[in-house]
């Protein structure tokens, strides 16, 4: 019995070393090729630890291209349309939950289907017409189209789970409804918060396409600039990923630190 | 690009078919229900800004014939007409349907053995299902940038490993014929993870006394698997399947971004086409109608996989009994 059992565990043990080692060794492999010369990213057989490390790569990124701008279109363009989605999402999120308005989700669920491309043609010709291009304000709006729908989704879902006692209670006393939602829902709801932001910024943080069509040459976002570096720019390896590493750093933190969080929003909904 | 939502949006439907079974004293005695509308009311204007208004000027815009920077004409239906005849909108549609076949089987496959894995209980669980779930998180464009590095036919490391094993070097990407599969095994290595969550989800809900049962009725393992667990995860697995067919269908950044749907137009699927006729050619008219095409095959593929899924909702009831 015990060596079925030693077996079974190794067993599981071989399973879970397989089952982990693409996503693992494909991180290190991009470390790894972020902190090598050129002389070790093009050697046969691939060098994985290489004796001189180039840590010049990281300042080279940093240096070259505007990068720091970029970094900074990032976080204006992420920060804002995660924050007002925060900003409308949660109240909506509540008001939602309260009427018990389920089909108002269809609405989410038909963004989620809709391809990123159909938003953009009509967008565009509207920034367009609007003479909005060449600033940061097309990317910040349509990004909207991501944050707001994710936020919603999970405030429903945070919203109807919280019992409605203290709120009958604080009915009772004479609090109007937004002093209610405010005062007693709001601080309850705060982890689901908490988990809406995680999800709407690493959305809106790593998108793409948005940027590839709305973006000019001083408004790239952080994924659009990596991009480009690669088609035009960059040709040495080790910068490149270099900068692929930075520009997804920030979402490989958050998830390793916040991964409760983060399978708890996605889970939500398909586990019910 | 935006599977983060995923596991959270599709579910609305399912959502949806089940009411809440909460009283509603409070909001009987007190107000009727409207009275919670302000709350929603800024949602609904950006909803309706950033969402409404562009689909139903993509449809008044699929009638039209449209250049940007020439003069626009109604022309009815003439745009869905031409993609009949389009015979580069025929390909695009069959890469896409053999892109989609293949990354919603392969990632639903090895996201059930996954999930089936961390279902266990082992030390360092919960770093190990972290660095497992790093890829569905990563930024697509900086993990295609690195794969475009490990396909490179003579420097790829990917090569190197077939060399291992004896396998003779591949062209990968740069081949027409082994351009799919190759994107495939990318867009695989990226979306497993959020497969295995949400059977995890479903594995972690299930009951334990039909386990009981058939351990003491001496059933094997296979046995208990296949006649347990697989039909009682089937709902799990089709929300998986769901969210994996809407999101293969849309695939840009990774394929944009090792391909542009090359060489020449052999990964080229419908959203990639959509995108050059729209941004490249800037055929506004056509392109709209493509997206009015393109969306009603997503609808249409996601509404045969929920009633599917509506067909295996017996096996949850009775699981949730």
């Amino acid at each position: 019995m015990t060596l079925r059992k030693a077996i079974d565990n190794l067993g599981l043990a071989l399973a879970l070393a397989v089952i982990v080692s693409p996503a693992l060794l494909f991180f290190l492999w991009m470390l790894s090729l972020s902190l090598k010369y050129e002389i070790d990213n093009t050697a046969y057989p691939p060098v994985f630890i290489p004796t001189k490390f180039a840590w010049e790569n990281y300042v080279t990124v940093f240096r070259s291209n505007a990068f720091g701008l970029f970094f900074m279109n990032s976080i204006i363009v992420t920060g804002l349309s995660t924050l007002a989605a925060i900003l409308v999402g949660v109240p909506a999120g509540y008001g939602i939950a309260r009427m018990k308005a389920v089909k108002a989700s269809v609405v989410v669920l038909i963004s989620r289907m809709t391809p990123g491309l159909s938003y953009l043609i009509p967008l565009f010709l509207l920034f367009q017409f609007l003479g909005l291009m060449g600033t940061l304000w097309p990317q910040v709006i349509t990004h909207l189209v991501l944050t707001v729908p994710i936020v919603i989704w999970v405030m429903i879902g945070f919203f109807e789970a919280t019992p409605m006692e203290l709120e009958e209670a604080a009915f009772v006393d004479g609090a109007n409804r937004w002093q209610i939602f405010w005062h007693v829902a709001l601080p309850i709801a705060r982890p689901g918060i908490t988990v809406g932001f995680i999800l709407a910024f690493i959305n809106s943080w790593s998108n793409f396409i948005f940027g590839v069509v709305l973006a000019g040459r001083t408004t790239r976002t952080l994924p659009v600039a990596v991009y480009n570096m690669l088609t035009f720019e960059q040709v040495s390896w080790g910068p490149l990923a270099a900068a692929a590493l930075i520009v997804t750093l920030p979402v490989l933190l958050l998830t390793v630190f916040a991964q409760r969080q983060i399978i708890a929003g996605l889970t939500a909904g398909a586990v019910k | 690009m935006s599977g983060v939502a995923a596991g959270s949006a599709t579910a609305g439907a399912a959502r949806g078919a089940k009411s809440q079974g909460r009283p509603a004293g409070f909001l009987r005695v007190s107000e009727p229900v409207r009275a919670y509308w302000p709350f929603a009311a800024p949602a609904v204007v950006v909803v309706t800004a950033v969402i409404a208004f562009p689909w139903l000027f993509t449809l008044w815009m699929s009638l039209q014939e449209w250049r940007v920077g020439s003069a626009r004409s109604f022309v009815g239906f003439s745009n869905y007409a031409r993609l009949l005849s389009d015979p580069r909108l025929v390909d695009a549609l069959w890469h896409t349907l053999v892109y989609t076949a293949l990354a919603v089987i392969l990632p639903l496959l090895f996201g059930l053995v996954a999930a089936l894995a961390f279902h266990r209980r082992f030390p360092l669980r919960g770093l190990v299902r972290g660095i497992f779930i790093l890829p569905m998180m990563a930024t697509p464009v900086a993990i295609a940038l690195i794969w475009t590095m490990m396909f490179h036919p003579q420097l790829g490391v990917l090569n190197y490993l077939l060399s291992l094993a004896g396998i003779p070097p591949q062209a990968w990407v740069f081949d027409p014929r082994t351009v799919i599969p190759s994107l495939v095994l990318v867009e695989t290595w990226h979306w497993t993870p959020l497969v295995m969550l949400i059977v995890l989800g479903g594995l972690a809900a299930l009951p334990t006394e039909p386990y009981e049962s058939a351990l003491i009725d001496g059933a094997t393992r296979w046995q208990t698997f296949r006649y347990l667990t697989l039909p009682m995860i089937a709902p799990f697995l089709m929300v998986a399947a769901i969210i994996r067919t809407i999101d293969a269908l849309k695939a840009f950044d990774i394929i944009y971004a090792i391909t542009q749907g090359g060489p020449g137009t052999a990964s080229e699927t419908i959203n990639i086409y959509l995108y050059s006729v729209a941004f490249a050619y800037y055929d506004i008219g056509y392109g709209s109608a493509i997206a009015v095409v393109f969306f009603a095959l997503i609808v249409a593929l996601s509404l045969v996989l929920l009633h599917l899924r509506q067909r295996t909702k017996w096996i949850e009831a009775g699981a949730a009994a």
